[in-house]
Parts: C-alpha cells; sequence; structure tokens
C-alpha cells in the first residue's frame, strides 16, 4: 500500500507579509509509521501540516502522497486520504449536531445515506463519543470536541491522519484517554506537538523543526535524550525521562 | 455586567430544535419554504395602513409552534432582538404622516402611528414565521431546498456561509468585549479610538477564523454543494400542508375578518 507514504521534497513557503514558514524541507515518511513533528512556536509545524493536504501550496518544491506528486488535479483525492485534525476544534466544528458534522465529510464523498450512517456511528464508536451524537458541538467540553474532531476526520476513513496540537487545552485523563486511542490507530500518523511525553508514547520516530528546516530526524528515544538538540530548538526533555522532584529533594537532604 | 455573553443571538439554537421530531419536522423542506415564502408575501402585501387585518396571520406561527413542540418565549426573544431594526425604519412616520385617521374618543390617532405600528406587525410575523422555518427545517435544508428550487448556488453559498459566520463573528465579539470590559473594570465608556480599533480587529480576526473554518470544510471534500442526510421526498401531506396554507392565507388576505366580525357584531347589536 504505497498509498500512505508521505514525501516532501525541498519545501518553501513565504507567508504573503513576507515571514518564511517553511525553508527547504526535506523528509519521507513510509507506510504506517507514526512521526512527531516537534520545534518551537513558529518553527514551520502547522505550516507543514497545512501543505499535506494542499490547504497552503508550497512556493518552491513538492509533496509526493503515495506515488503521486500533490497537484490541483489530485486534490480532491489527496483530502481524502489525508486527514487533517486542526489544532482548535471549534474551526473544525461547524453543523448544528454532531451526527450532520462527522457526517459532513462522508455526504462530501458522495455516499448513499445507510453507508453515511454506519460510517457516522463507527467513527463516533472508535473516538468514544457516540453517546455525543446528537448534541450541537459548540456545548461540548473541549475534550469532547476533540474526541469529535478526530471522529469527523475518521469517518472519512483515511490512510493517513495529520494532527495539529491535539494534545493542547484538554485536561490530563483526556489527554491520556487521546494517547490511549491515538496508539489503537493503525494509520500513518504525522502529530505536530510540544507534548514531548506524547511523542514518546505514540511516535516511534521524530522530526525536529527549526526555523522552517529539519534539523533532526531520527528514533524518538535518541532524540529526546539530546539535551543540546533540545535546548537548541526551544525544548525540554518530556516530563517522563526527568527526575522525580520529589526523589531529587530527598537526595539533596 | 457585561452581559453580551448571555445576550448573543445564540441563534444557534434554532438548528438544535431542527433536530426535533414532529409531524412538521418530518415535511418536506421545500414545502415549509414555500408555506413561509406565501405568508410573508401575503404580509408584506398589506396596504400601509393595514393593522386589523394582518391579525389573523398570527394563527399561522401559533399553530406551526404549538405543532411543532418549539418554546415560544424563545423565538419571541430573538425576534425582539432585531426588533430596534425595524423600528428604525418606521419611526419616522409618526413624524412624518400627521394625518388623523382614528379617532377614539378624545385621542386622534394619526396615520403615521398606524403605519409605524404596522411596520411593527409585519416585522414580528415575518421574522417569527423564519425563524419557524428555520426550527423545524434546519438551515442547511433550507438551503439545500433553495437549490432545489433553481436559486442560482452562488447565492445560496452566501446565505450559508453568512449563516456559518454569524456565530463566529458572535463569539469573536464576545471574547473581545469580555477582554476589553475585565481591563476597563466597567468605569470608563469605549472612547472612539478604542471602539475602532476594537471593530477592526474584529474584522481581521473574523476573517482569519472564517478562512479556517472554509479550510476546514474543503478538508472534508467541501465543493459548493449542500448536501443533507435526509433524502427529501414529497408526499401527499406536503402537498395538503403547503396548499392548506395558501389557501388560508388568501383568504386572510382578501377578506379582512376582523373588520366582517365587527359588522358582524355591531350589527347584530343594532
Amino acid at each position: 500500500m504505497s498509498h500512505h507514504i508521505v514525501e516532501t521534497i525541498n519545501l518553501h513557503y513565504t507567508y504573503p507579509d513576507g515571514t518564511k514558514g517553511l525553508n527547504g524541507l526535506s523528509f519521507r515518511i513510509s507506510h504506517g509509521e507514526s512521526v512527531a513533528i516537534v520545534g518551537e512556536n513558529g518553527a514551520g509545524k502547522s505550516t507543514l501540516l497545512l501543505h499535506l493536504n494542499g490547504c497552503l501550496s508550497a512556493s518552491e518544491g513538492s509533496i509526493k502522497i503515495g506515488d503521486h506528486l500533490l497537484n490541483k488535479k489530485n486534490l480532491a483525492a489527496v483530502r481524502r486520504s489525508v486527514g487533517m485534525v486542526f489544532q482548535n476544534p471549534d474551526d473544525q466544528l461547524f453543523m448544528p449536531t454532531v451526527f450532520d458534522d462527522v457526517a459532513f465529510g462522508p455526504l462530501n464523498l458522495g455516499l448513499e445515506k445507510p453507508d453515511v450512517e454506519r460510517l457516522v456511528r463507527q467513527a463516533l464508536q472508535t473516538a468514544g463519543v457516540e453517546h455525543l451524537a446528537s448534541r450541537p458541538p459548540y456545548k461540548l467540553s473541549q475534550g469532547e470536541k476533540r474526541s469529535v474532531s478526530i471522529a469527523t476526520v475518521l469517518a472519512m476513513s483515511p490512510d493517513i491522519l495529520v494532527m495539529d496540537e491535539p494534545t493542547s487545552s484538554l485536561d490530563p485523563r483526556s489527554r491520556r484517554r487521546l494517547i490511549e486511542l491515538l496508539k489503537t490507530f493503525q494509520h500513518t500518523k504525522i502529530i505536530a506537538t510540544h507534548d514531548l511525553d506524547l511523542a514518546l508514547d505514540v511516535c516511534e520516530r521524530t522530526i525536529v523543526l527549526h526555523q522552517g528546516r529539519v534539523t533532526a530526524d531520527g528514533k524518538t528515544k535518541n532524540i529526546l535524550f539530546n539535551e543540546g538538540l533540545l535546548f537548541s530548538s526551544s525544548l525540554e526533555k518530556p516530563l517522563s525521562m526527568q527526575h522525580c522532584p520529589v526523589c531529587a529533594a530527598k537526595k539533596d537532604s | 455586567m457585561n452581559n453580551i455573553g448571555r445576550n448573543s443571538f445564540d441563534i444557534g439554537y434554532l438548528d438544535t430544535l431542527a433536530a426535533g421530531d414532529s409531524p412538521l419536522h418530518r415535511l418536506d423542506p421545500r414545502a415549509k419554504v414555500i408555506t413561509t415564502l406565501a405568508f410573508i408575501v401575503a404580509v408584506v402585501s398589506f396596504d400601509k395602513y393595514a393593522l386589523e387585518a394582518m391579525a389573523p396571520f398570527f394563527i399561522y406561527p401559533v399553530v406551526l409552534i404549538s405543532v411543532g413542540g418549539l418554546p415560544a418565549g424563545y423565538l419571541f426573544r430573538k425576534a425582539l432582538f432585531i426588533l430596534p431594526l425595524a423600528v428604525l425604519i418606521g419611526i419616522f412616520n409618526p413624524l412624518i404622516d400627521r394625518q388623523i385617521l382614528v379617532q377614539i374618543g378624545p385621542i386622534g390617532i394619526s396615520g403615521g402611528w398606524i403605519s409605524f405600528l404596522s411596520i411593527i406587525c409585519r416585522f414580528i410575523l415575518t421574522v417569527t414565521a423564519a425563524f419557524i422555518l428555520v426550527s423545524l427545517t434546519g438551515f442547511n435544508a433550507v438551503c439545500s431546498s433553495l437549490l432545489k428550487f433553481g436559486v442560482p448556488k452562488p447565492f445560496v453559498i452566501q446565505l450559508l456561509f453568512f449563516y456559518r459566520y454569524l456565530f463566529v463573528l458572535t463569539d469573536e465579539t464576545e471574547r473581545m468585549a469580555r477582554a476589553r470590559s475585565l481591563r476597563a473594570f466597567n468605569s470608563a465608556a469605549m472612547d472612539f479610538k478604542t471602539f475602532t480599533s476594537l471593530v477592526g480587529n474584529l474584522l481581521l480576526r473574523t476573517l482569519d477564523r472564517a478562512e479556517r473554518i472554509y479550510r476546514a470544510m474543503r478538508c472534508r471534500g467541501f465543493d459548493g454543494d449542500i448536501r443533507i442526510i435526509g433524502s427529501i421526498k414529497t408526499s401527499w401531506r406536503d402537498i395538503v400542508f403547503t396548499s392548506g396554507w395558501v389557501l388560508v392565507f388568501v383568504f386572510f388576505r382578501y377578506s379582512n375578518i376582523p373588520l366582517r366580525l365587527g359588522t358582524l357584531v355591531t350589527g347584530f347589536l343594532k
């Protein structure tokens, strides 16, 4: 299934106001990989993600999804195979009820009513929010909204899941639940995050971005142990790899 | 107190109501759209001094609200929310048109006041009818049936986005007003400079957010067509509903029932 491969080749992007977003970015992610994209604020993470399904188009360089170069012709197909979960669930949920919202994608794919209903139920079930089906999305808690926005994407049966800061503004338990959920997905996953513990738990590979460029790409454990690299990218060791403050205090005394 | 959060439009609740299940909810959206249009045309087509002749038309919202199980108080409050617009349109009538039309004892009521009240009356009727339509049908279904009637797609899409972004706009306004009031300590009234920068900022933020929502829609395959899950099928119920109401409207429009009733009663008294 070569369909799940994502490759970027020397991507450059400059925002209309002159800010450089991407500055010659290349990597290749193969089928079934789970990759964390980390880097300081403004490193180009979100900009990169918006390129992966053609929301932004690079001023230079190209993107390959599967065997095909991403272009206007195959945009619809690419958007189907690359499911994007946005950073702010309020941007993603715009229909009157959760059910309608999850059905929005499948309906646009032109599926028949029974299929749409089946897919919606399945997606809601996988995301663990079946009981919210008839609720209006804007009345949900942040954690519920996040799960619903993941369901909206799952309902389109994507091959590749792209997520922007999936654990931001979640309470610890919702965050843990989300991490467990992500672990169960077989998709190729690309997750931009500041939550390095999430990266450690879910992603075997990590790509570090700095000023629109890849500064490191390798096994998550190796990267997150490299303190010099983390420091130069405005990052810190994940909490789970830092010393326990209680034990440290005991040792000092 | 900063009330803007509580007072905000909360028009999204209309769509929540549309998820209800009553005989009226189950009707073909197109039947409801035609009926509402006929209602609005009938109400608007009255003479500018018509007031009592419009009274029977209140039956329509009353019947729909009770059969559809809609919250009358909520709909009425939402209509009041836009009422200032109608007041603005009619407020100068009493000043311009001072000819006395009705004499009640010693008090003479000028044509201006009557036409002003007539505007308010029409306004309440038409706006309530539109709100009822959305809360029985859902905005997407309304738009989808407009498309089926052959209304040009760009127009319908504009309407759909206008509605979608209304929430975005009220949301952002709410947040900004709250942020301002927390730092203004509710003492100083907003000066002009703050106001202009607030409005400018609001526009930019709303545009940004609107773009993000549009992007999310595109990502899930939105291509300008509106698709809804319920299949639209016309049954005899829809035909009976629409033709029944249209006949009622025509009857109400061309026979001044309150006047007839009045003459009947006064004739009887004589």
